[in-house]
């Protein structure tokens, strides 16, 4: 026991030692524990502060990228949240090289089991149905899972009569899955259709970033269309239309604001605001509306 | 191999063109040639993916002005979208189908480079897909069936049709043919490139040409995001599963329309014969339909199904 002591002790004076050193040659302590580097701006910011701010450089004002479940919890009041079609996953129909480990290897490493996440709960104290996809999962790309889950979010939502709240973030469609991953877009758009028919209220949302058959379809059919500042949106990536063109994107191109301006979203909101600004539309659309005699 | 094999018939092809009058020996040579050729023809059956691509993007191939010039009569064009612009690369209007009025669009790539140029190589930007919203719109007010042929890279991924709402003209037109009460028909005449393309596709029936291609991604893009390689195309025209036989196996399309050996550019006419008889043989039932955007639904609902699981995941 006393050995092992001993030994652990030497090994820590060594790495002091070693530290020390390095410090006297200018090299810098790795802070990654407590710091994170803004991808915008550059600026170190405390991790505490950073989720304090909901992921919001408080320098630059940048909204980082969040996974799912996090969002999820950001958007519902608490314990209200039952996760929908948890389970659903796709079957590498092309039989794509490597595709299935990546599929597994993801998993282990994400927690998820797709690229979204379709859920029921309470947005304070109105039961609504949210999906949000992870860009984390194979940059949040729609295959037939991703397609068939939102697909089943919206006719729950309609058989429900609740309201659908879908966050997007996503590369399109996914390519491993060839083909079906297209008629994905066919699939959401057709449901959502029903879904407005039968007077539905869709809260859609961009964040960073959204482009291709995601824009190109159930992302881009809200009765409102609300978006992070900053978030990149687009149906062809910029550098897709940079070879197509042969010249530089001007600043600000296919930003949510740029959008905002081209008249595609009706507003930019910060993500403090979000969960105010969806119960606000919310609470435009319950019934039993009446006008007061004074 | 599929580029050899047509240069060799085209040197085919010059050299019976210069066959002067009919001596014995002409004729015995021509005779050869014409065996030469049907040889070389028959060595085009069955072609791989990447010669597919090949062929479904042939300049000489038939397009949609040629199907409407073939098997419509009566054609009005109809031109812009009523907003800002006339897209020439949707190509729509109205017309008679064996007698029955109909409205048909399509992808328009054009016949030599200056069409070529004004149709932007048959890729939309986002007033072709408003232009033909609006035709879907007027055919279901006058109970007519569409008609629609697919034939483009993809739409257009440029400044001003992103700065126009390319996604948004896209979903839109998706969601809107998917609630359309009339009878919808598509044929896969050529490419069918990704969104750009189903944007013209979600019908009732989904008939594709043998040698038709309908893809995610054209396949050089598709290399170029998964390999970092756009060179390695014909590679991924085989992974990518992009012909008719695929997406017939994967519930995709309903039925595959056979070509001529060596493309539809060899005998357009027994293209537009095969293609008006799969049009009237598809066309009959759904005009008896009750809810031809129902049947639709229940089409798009399922795609890719049947390749889902419930599997519980087990982590680790």
């Amino acid at each position: 026991m006393n050995h092992l002591f001993l030994q652990r002790r030497a090994r820590l004076d060594q790495l002091q030692r070693q530290r020390g050193l390095r410090e006297k040659a200018g090299v810098k302590r790795p802070e990654a524990s407590v710091f994170e580097q803004c991808p915008a701006c550059g600026a170190a910011v405390a991790k505490r502060d950073l989720a304090r701010a909901l992921y919001v450089c408080p320098q630059c004002g940048h909204h980082h990228k969040i996974g799912a479940y996090l969002r999820l919890s950001m958007l519902l009041d608490p314990h209200t949240f039952q996760e929908l079609d948890e389970h659903l996953v796709s079957t590498d129909p092309l039989q794509f090289p490597g595709y299935e480990e990546k599929l597994e290897g993801l998993r282990h490493k994400t927690g998820l089991t797709e690229g979204v996440v379709t859920a029921r709960g309470k947005v304070n104290g109105r039961s609504v149905v949210a999906a949000v996809l992870d860009s984390s999962f194979i940059m949040g790309s729609m295959g037939i899972a991703v397609g068939e889950k939102v697909t089943r979010a919206v006719e729950y939502a309609r058989r429900q009569k609740l309201p659908l709240i879908i966050f997007s973030a996503s590369g399109g469609a996914r390519m491993q899955e060839g083909i079906l991953s297209l008629m994905q877009m066919a699939k959401t758009s057709a449901a959502l259709e029903r879904f407005h028919r039968s007077g539905g209220l869709y809260i859609a949302c961009f964040t960073n970033p959204t482009t291709g058959g995601v824009t190109a379809s159930f992302a881009s059919l809200g009765d409102y269309t609300l978006a992070e500042p900053g978030a990149l949106i687009g149906f062809a990536g910029p550098r897709v239309i940079e070879q197509t063109i042969g010249q530089k994107l001007p600043e600000g191109f296919q930003s949510a604001e740029y959008l905002e301006e081209h008249g595609f979203i009706d507003q930019i909101v910060p993500r403090a605001k979000l969960r105010e600004t969806i119960t606000q539309l919310l609470r435009l659309h319950e019934k039993g509306g009446k006008l007061h005699d004074s | 191999m599929i580029r050899e094999i047509e240069s060799q018939i085209a040197d085919i092809d010059k050299e019976i063109a210069g066959l002067g009058e009919e001596s014995g020996a002409a004729q015995l040579r021509r005779a050869q040639l014409v065996r030469d050729r049907a040889e070389l023809l028959e060595a085009c059956r069955d072609l791989p993916a990447g010669d597919k691509v090949y062929v479904a993007r042939h300049t000489g191939r038939p397009g949609t002005a040629d199907f409407i010039a073939a098997l419509i009569t009566d054609f009005f064009e109809c031109k812009g979208d009523r907003l800002c612009r006339e897209d020439p690369s949707i190509l729509g209007g109205v017309g008679f189908f064996h007698g029955l009025p109909v409205t048909v669009i399509g992808h328009r790539k054009g016949k030599d480079l200056k069409e070529n140029m004004a149709c932007n190589f048959g890729m939309p930007s986002p007033e072709g897909y408003r232009k033909a919203q609006r035709l879907m719109r007027q055919a279901e007010k006058f109970r007519r069936p569409i008609l629609t042929f697919v034939d483009t890279p993809g739409a257009y991924p440029g400044l001003e049709a992103e700065a126009h709402g390319q996604g948004e003209a896209i979903a839109s037109s998706l969601a809107l043919m998917s609630a359309l009460t009339v009878p919808v028909v598509c044929v896969v005449i050529g490419e069918g490139g990704s969104g750009g393309a189903l944007a013209l596709a979600v019908a009732n029936k989904v008939l594709m040409l043998e040698n038709a291609v309908y893809s995610v991604l054209s396949p050089e893009g598709f290399a170029s995001i998964l390999w970092k390689d756009s060179s390695r195309a014909h590679e991924a025209a085989e992974v990518m599963k992009l012909t008719a036989q695929d997406l017939l196996a994967l519930g995709v399309v309903d039925q595959v329309i056979p070509e001529p050996l060596g493309g539809a550019h060899q005998d357009p006419q027994a293209v537009f014969q095969a293609v008006d008889r799969a049009l009237l043989d598809n066309l009959q039932p759904l005009l008896k339909l009750r809810d031809p955007a129902a049947h639709r639904y229940q089409k798009f609902r399922e795609m890719g199904l049947r390749y889902t699981t419930e599997a519980r995941k087990d982590r680790t």
